[in-house]
This record gives structure tokens, sequence and C-alpha cells, in this order.
């Protein structure tokens, strides 16, 4: 299991998708293509965009199918980052 | 070019402004101003900032101002950002609470922090917060990515305290809304390309549903929606379209739609000829709905829009 914490990337205020882009690259694609499962904790941070969470989580989504969220949980989420991870994993999935 | 700073131009009654920006000899800007008093939107500083930026200070002519008000427009920095003096002399007081004055962003690194400066500097709590930093980082982002502006985003804000709202402006000088869109999607006209920029799912960058992993098309539609939710203002205006999201009606229900022109708007197309993006936003604290709820509308809405241009492509079956 790959714990990571984004606080300490982020801040409170997730909003730079430069930076949900190096996670992506440096820390989930390497851990899940050692086929690790994957938290991804939220503890600390207040707000997250929904342009952030797609840069973290829609290429995954492409690039591994829907099933890649069975590998990833997400953590400490409230109730306002929940939503926003709901509406970038439905719209990925509601994709052609 | 020549720009007039009006008695009043705000969101409600900016389109006079607007009409009166000459965009010819782009070489040289003449600013000229009401003599008597000058109340601004943010915008309309940004704006004129931004322009500031492009031309050399000796070929800016701003005519002396008589105004009261132009402490104002000194103390949010404008002519800072023109580099021209004016000679006026005042005593600074703390920002705190009232205004951010005029700002440049040219990278990701600085929205950051002025995002985290923004919100302690406008006294604003953790709720109100919210949807303020989301619009900031997203109408800044689209800035960042798709302007291709080399001077950045040029924003600033003020509170009114009788009618409890945040006014804030973000203007670019880049390739404009049409440009960028047509990167994916052929268009004819600006204000079809702003049409097309607010709808959920589209962006410039690419035509398949989910977007790319950097972009999803959403930023816009987002950003109009909370302005809709919260019945406040909201123009965006590039190249010679300008749409504007007018105030709902208290009473009326919430209604999303993808197609901004099927909300309450204004519209025109054959304005003088701004070359890049300015977006204006009005952000009532009193009405502001938690962002969380804000959410729920947004996706209902979102969804609906992707299935239909789904069954869009879907194929007829042919009876005979």
């Amino acid at each position: 299991m790959n714990h990571i914490k984004l606080f300490e990337q982020v801040g409170s205020f997730a909003e730079n998708k430069d930076i949900a882009r190096e996670i992506r690259l440096r820390k989930i694609i390497p851990a899940l293509e050692k086929g690790e499962e994957i938290i991804l904790d939220f503890e600390n941070i207040n707000s997250a965009t929904q342009s952030f969470i797609h840069a973290l989580i829609s290429d995954l989504m492409r690039k591994y199918g829907n099933e890649v969220l069975d590998k990833i949980s997400f953590k400490s989420c409230n109730e306002t980052i929940q939503k926003v991870i709901n509406i970038v994993s439905n719209y990925m999935q509601e994709r052609e | 070019m020549k720009i007039h700073l009006p008695n009043s131009a705000f969101l409600g009654n900016i389109d006079p402004f607007l009409r009166g920006f000459d965009e010819s000899h782009p070489k040289k800007l003449e600013i000229t101003a009401n003599k008597k008093w000058i109340s601004v939107h943010p915008v309309v500083l940004s704006m004129v900032a931004a322009l500031g930026l492009k031309i050399d200070s000796s070929n800016i002519d701003c005519e002396k101002l008589e105004a009261g008000s132009k402490h104002y427009l000194s103390r949010m920095g404008l002519f800072d950002f023109l580099n021209i003096n004016t000679g006026i002399s005042i005593t600074e007081h703390e920002s705190a609470g009232r205004f951010i004055p005029l700002k440049q962003i040219k990278k990701a690194e600085e929205l950051t922090k002025f995002v985290t400066d923004m919100i302690p500097m406008l006294h604003l709590n953790p709720k109100q917060a919210e949807s303020i930093s989301h619009i900031v980082t997203e109408l800044v982002r689209n800035v960042l990515e798709h302007s291709i502006s080399e001077n950045g985003a040029i924003l600033c804000a003020q509170y009114y305290k009788k009618s409890n709202s945040i006014r804030l402006g973000i203007v670019d000088t880049g390739i404009g809304i049409k440009k960028a869109i047509n990167i994916s999607y052929p268009t004819r006209t600006d204000l079809e390309s702003i049409q097309l920029a607010l709808m959920p799912g589209i962006t410039g960058t690419t035509k398949k549903e989910g977007g790319t992993e950097f972009n999803a098309g959403a930023g816009l539609f987002l950003i109009k929606s909370i302005a809709n939710v919260n019945r406040d203002f909201f123009m965006i205006y590039s190249g010679n379209g300008m749409y504007k999201l007018l105030k709902r009606k208290s009473a009326s229900k919430i209604k999303l739609h993808p197609d901004p022109f099927k909300d309450k708007h204004s519209k025109d197309g054959e304005l003088p000829y701004w070359q890049g993006t300015a977006v204006g936003i009005d952000i009532s604290l009193d009405q502001t709905r938690e962002f969380s709820s804000l959410l729920d509308y947004i996706w209902e809405t979102y969804k609906q829009a992707i299935k239909e241009r789904k069954k869009a492509k879907y194929k007829h079956v042919k009876f005979i």
C-alpha cells in the first residue's frame, strides 16, 4: 500500500495542476506499475479545484481504465473534495 | 488606442465603456477620464493596466486627471502599471478588508501565492473564500494555459460594503478565446467562440469527451454556474464579442443551462476588438451558497450536457 500525503506538496487549497501532474507521474503511476494499491490522503486540505483533481486522476482512468479506481482510495476528504472527486471520476466514466 | 474612464462602469452598465474603446493605432494609448468622479469595476482597471503593459510609457498619453477619485486609481496601482508619473501623492493605508490592487500573474507559483494572500486581504470567512478561490484559480489558469500572453493575467478586486460584494476583474492581452477554441472547434465569430467556451466539457485542447490529461473544459462553465446560482453578474469579452450573465430574480428557481445563451443574458458581437480576454465577476457575499451545494447543481447540468452531446452523435436509424 502506497500512502501519498498531499498536503505537504499542495497546501490547504489544492489548485496547482502542475504539482498534481508531478504527483501522478512520479508517485501514482510508478506505484500502479508495480501493482501496488494507493491511498491519496487529503488530510488538512480544505478544498481542491476540479482542475487539480482532473490533472491528478483523469489520465489514470484513460490509461488504466475505470478499474484503476479499485486500486486508489481517497482518504480524509471533506464533503467538497468528495464531490469534486466524484464529478471528475463520473465525467471520465461518461466519456466515449 | 483610446480608452475613456467614465463616471460609472460596472458590469450592469459596462456596455457604453466597451463600445467607447478605440482599438486603432495599437502602438499608442490615450487615456481620458470623467472630470468629476470615476467609479469603475475592477475589470475596467485591469483592462487599462493590461493595455499599458503592451505599450512603451513614452507612447501613453494620460490626460491630467481632475476627478477626486484619481487617488483611488493611484492606490489601485494603475499608474504604476502604466509607468507614468501623475504627480499624485497619497498616504497609503493598509489594503486589508477593502481591495486587492492591480497584480500581474505570469506563473503558476505566483497564482498559488496570490490565492493564499487574497483571502486574509479581503477578510473572507472560509465558506465565502471557497467559491472566490476557485473562480480566481480557474480564470488565471485559463490565461496561463491558453492565452499565450507574454504579460500573463492582470487582475484586481474590490470589496463593496453597501452591496456586501466582491468585484473582480481578470484580463489578458493574449490570443483571445476564438483562436484558443479554434484549435479543436471551428467557429465563425468571437461570440460563437465565447458560447462554446462556456459550455461544459468543451476545451480548445481536444474534441474528445473528458478532455486531455490537463484540461476538461469545465472551468468557465463552473464560474458561470457559480455566478448564476448566487445571482451575480458575470461578463466575458474577447475579440468583438461580449457575453454578460444577468442577475436572476431572487424568487426564480435555479436552472443551470449547458448553453449560456439559454441563461438570462445580454450579448454583443460587434464591439471594438479586444485582443485577448477580459472577465469581470461580482460575488455577493450575502447570497453565496456553500460551494459544496453549488457542485450538486453543476454536476447535474454537466451530466445532462454530456448526454445531449453523445445523443447528437448517434447514428439515426433509417426507416423507409
